[in-house]
């Protein structure tokens, strides 16, 4: 195995360095450096620009130029901008604000899709189905600035205007239950019955729910409190249940149903400790909640112990995020009222507001206005993804489950909830190890079009500028983080893909 | 156990309840039909219905080559059909409303104003019977703009397929077919190409060559966008390449390049084609990215994506401007998807939907009988259990 890894590893970096002799080359030549210099009105402008190829050694040619610039990297120094300034602290400052979006989009890109790839695979050739294929053809045919930029004006900036005035106009409070109810159909389907029942309850809650945040002005007082987070502990608790041990294993239930009453007792003493926590204490805390979720399942005993620990684990989990929501939510009025939103939080333009954190150190503050900047470019560098990873993983579980073991399991008499759930899905998501990993390349290239739409001064936007003003040395800092990343991504799938499937074993 | 008569109306031969039919079968006939009892729950594996759709499949195909039948199942699929309708027309309305202008030759055009004309504006350039996709702040017509924007991303988008194509067949080919060192030359080389992000190696060539004319934007591209092309069709021929059609040409005393060309290759034109369809649509999301971010074709040319570029401060003002490009892009993007799709519907051997009506309509009757079938006999049970 470490043989293995050694020699894909030296064979990667030996094609990091060749890429990189290339994308150098290319970028050195793209252009003229100078350009800006030349049509200067200064009056030193000849010192200026022989005081510009000292510094960037312009005078060597570029093929020869990318060792100088190779032994510099090498020793950890990727040299200066056109500007003068250090292309080490350049990258590192855009590579956390580039790493938010990244992380997001790609999470939320594999849950969702996954999501949906797998209800349209069970429901296939349904009008779900159909629905679900034409809006990933659809997906896949938008040219990223174009959802970007459409986000930005349709859905941000209108989501603002609405909100000064939030009153939902009629025919969204008909329109959207609608809608809703058609797509909770097609996901359950069913005979006709069931289906119409399904629909009839989909749209009355919805509309239910839309009336109650139009009436109590929900958008911009919104909570949940105990008893909300209670219920959806409790709801998601018992789907957690169904869905990972079946309605046969009492125990699983009552685990869940503890773990969510666990929940509601820690929900006031967390509301009056939550101002004095941080990143780094809330992650710990969501540890504490998963260690604890396991061990009343771990506890409730029963024949299949690890069954009831993981629906511990899960609810507690869940029931922990319904807590740290609400608790965003209470924070919600004080952010968008403050002089710095002025009643428009969802941020079009750049990783942060400006200043805020000079205004106060609140955590829930602080967190809530990244998470309000970060939504739209998310959104829209995740469509694309989560339409590819939908369509794989459709076609995944499609294929697993024309296999002969699924017919072996069925014809046993395992129900359908373990067939799919067990025997099917894990396998569905083997080959996806592999995609989502040569995908993080691609969201890179994408994350360049979402930073330049909103503005964000991350990697893409590091690129952008090099590339306009022909200046190499950002380049090549933003060509060897994004290729090292990739090499890390491919050495990971390959090693994750011979740990989940027994078959593959790697061979030196 | 009493097969139950046909429903009236349903006139199609069933192979399984009708035992005078001719079909040919590939399931087991001598199955009763009491049987498709246990599996009534999901009517989608039921034996009986897939061995019905095969044989209308069979029946069907008989006597045709291979060709035949992936071009009918093609025919046969309505969304690829609607958008090649399309895309044609696409083609046809772009090419012909602002003419030609080709190596100093000039064909015009039915259209009345060229894409650099400068027309007095009209109502601030709003969309009008005049300008029917409106006009820019210079008074450029718009529709003149992005028929011209839609001809070059055209161009470039096949430009860019046929010399991807090549090459990577040429590549995949050579090192699937010849394995040892040429494959692990030529996959490292390919290793090399794929670590640079498509939109970053786009982009820089972009930048160097994008004032150049967009023939060389298209030919600079199609160099960067063999690669996925050549590692799918080198898995596909070192597959090829074990099979016995193969050992027999070499005892026939074939070469290897012929082996390659007319024994192998034609064998993957499946994979070839689809995946070459797919590359084009990419391609027109690359190069409208490119164009975003300023480093496609530049002016006083135009492609979809410098046209959405150069209006990109106006898109409060004057949307026109962002949304008859951008339409354009999607409308091209999402046909040539949808015909990759249906080619590899075509190509794909296992598929079995791409049946025409008549066949759907009898293998929905079959599903029915095996269902009405299946109703009775569990009546049939019942009765038999409340009387012993």
């Amino acid at each position: 195995m470490l043989t293995f890894l050694s020699r894909r590893l030296i064979a990667s970096i030996l094609v990091l360095f060749v890429a990189s002799y290339i994308v150098y080359v290319l970028a050195a030549t793209a252009g003229d450096p100078l350009a800006e210099l030349r049509t200067s009105t200064a009056r030193n402008k000849q010192a200026l620009i022989d005081q510009r190829i000292q510094e960037l050694q312009l005078n060597v040619p570029a093929p020869l130029r990318y060792f100088l610039w190779l032994g510099d990297a090498i020793r950890g120094n990727l040299g200066t901008n056109l500007q003068g300034q250090s292309v080490n602290t350049q990258v590192a400052n855009a590579a956390g604000v580039t790493i938010q979006l990244l992380t997001a989009s790609l999470v939320l890109a594999v849950i969702i899709g996954i999501l949906i790839g797998i209800t349209s695979a069970l429901r296939q050739y349904s009008g779900y189905d159909y629905t679900v294929t034409f809006l990933a053809f659809l997906a896949f045919s938008l040219p990223s600035f174009f959802i970007a930029v459409v986000l930005k004006a349709y859905v941000g900036i209108a989501f603002n205007n609405f909100l000064g005035a939030p009153n939902i106009p009629w025919y969204l409070l008909i329109i959207i239950p609608l809608v809703l109810g058609f797509l909770w159909m097609g996901i359950i389907g069913g005979v006709a019955k069931t289906r119409w029942l399904v629909f009839g309850i989909a749209t009355v809650v919805s509309f239910a729910v839309l009336l109650y945040i139009d009436l109590t002005n929900w958008l911009n007082y919104p909570g949940l409190s105990i008893v909300g987070v209670g219920l959806l502990s409790l709801g998601a608790g018992v789907l957690v249940h169904l869905l990972t041990a079946g309605s046969g294993n009492k125990k699983s239930l009552y685990t869940a149903v503890t773990v969510a009453v666990i929940g509601m007792a820690v929900y006031y003493p967390f509301m009056l400790l939550s101002d004095r926590l941080n990143l780094w204490t809330l992650l710990l805390l969501g540890v504490v909640a998963i260690v604890v979720g396991a061990a009343v399942g771990y506890f409730f005993g029963g024949h299949d112990r690890a069954q009831s620990a993981r629906t511990g684990a899960i609810t507690a989990f869940l029931t922990g995020g319904f807590i740290v929501i609400d608790r965003y939510m209470r924070a919600w009025p004080v952010y968008t009222q403050s002089s710095y939103i002025n009643g428009r939080p969802i941020g079009t333009v750049g990783a942060v507001t400006p200043n805020l954190a000079e205004a106060t150190s609140s955590f829930w503050i602080l967190s809530l206005d990244s998470l309000t900047h970060l939504l739209l470019p998310t959104i829209s560098l995740m469509l694309i993804s989560l339409a590819a990873y939908s369509r794989y993983s459709r076609a995944n579980l499609l294929d697993v489950m024309n296999q002969d073991y699924i017919r072996t399991a069925r014809a046993k008499g395992v129900n359908e909830r373990t067939v799919v759930m067990r025997h099917a899905f894990r396998n569905a998501l083997i080959p996806l190890t592999t995609i989502v990993a040569f995908d993080v390349g691609g969201l890179i290239g994408g994350a360049i079009i979402t930073e330049t739409v909103f503005a964000w001064k991350g990697m893409g936007d590091l690129f952008n500028q090099a590339l306009r003003q022909v200046d190499v040395n950002p380049m090549m800092g933003f060509f060897l983080v994004t290729g090292a990343v990739a090499i890390v991504f491919n050495i990971l799938a390959d090693l994750a893909y011979s740990a989940l499937d027994p078959r593959i074993r790697v061979t030196v | 156990m009493s097969i139950p008569p046909p429903p009236p109306g349903s006139r199609e031969p069933n192979p399984h309840l009708d035992p005078g039919s001719q079909e040919p079968n590939l399931g087991d006939t001598s199955a009763p039909v009491g049987f498709d009892v246990v599996e009534e729950e999901n009517p989608r594996t039921d034996g009986n219905i897939e061995a019905a759709e095969n044989a209308i499949e069979l029946k069907e195909v008989e006597g045709l080559s291979q060709g035949r039948i992936v071009w009918r199942r093609f025919v046969r699929h309505r969304g690829a059909m609607i958008s090649l309708t399309v895309i044609v027309l696409i083609t046809l309305v772009a090419f012909t409303s602002e003419g030609l202008s080709l190596w100093g030759i000039r064909l015009p055009g039915w259209w009345p104003y060229d894409y650099t004309q400068l027309v007095p504006l009209e109502n601030r350039g709003v969309p009008s019977w005049t300008h029917p996709f409106g006009q820019d702040d210079l008074g450029r017509d718009m529709f003149a703009v992005v028929m011209r924007g839609t001809q070059q991303s055209l161009m470039i988008v096949f430009v860019v397929g046929i010399i991807a194509t090549v090459i990577g067949v040429v590549i995949g080919s050579l090192s699937g077919f010849f394995r040892g060192w040429t494959d692990q030359v030529l996959m490292r080389v390919t290793d090399i190409v794929i670590i640079i992000p498509l939109i970053v190696l786009t982009a820089v060539l972009g930048r160097k060559f994008g004032a150049s004319g967009a023939i060389v934007l298209a030919l600079v591209l199609g160099l960067a966008s063999w690669t996925g092309l050549a590692r799918l069709v080198r898995g596909d021929v070192l597959s090829l390449r074990e099979r016995e059609f193969v050992d027999a040409a070499r005892v026939a005393g074939a070469s290897s390049a012929r082996i390659m060309f007319v024994h192998i290759l034609p064998n993957s034109i499946g994979v070839i084609i689809v995946n070459t369809t797919l590359l084009m649509s990419a391609t027109i999301l690359t190069e409208a990215a490119i164009g975003f971010l300023g480093f496609g074709v530049q002016p006083p040319d135009v492609s979809l994506g410098s046209i959405i570029y150069q209006y990109q401060q106006a898109f409060d003002t004057r949307p026109w401007l962002f949304f008859w490009p951008a339409l354009f892009i999607i409308l091209i993007a999402l046909t040539i998807n949808f015909i990759g799709d249906g080619l590899r519907d075509a190509f794909d051997p296992r598929q079995k939907r791409a049946l025409n009506k008549a066949a759907r309509k009898s293998a929905a009757a079959a599903r029915e009988k095996a269902h009405v079938a299946a109703v009775a006999e569990r009546d049939a049970a019942a009765r038999a259990e409340s009387k012993p």
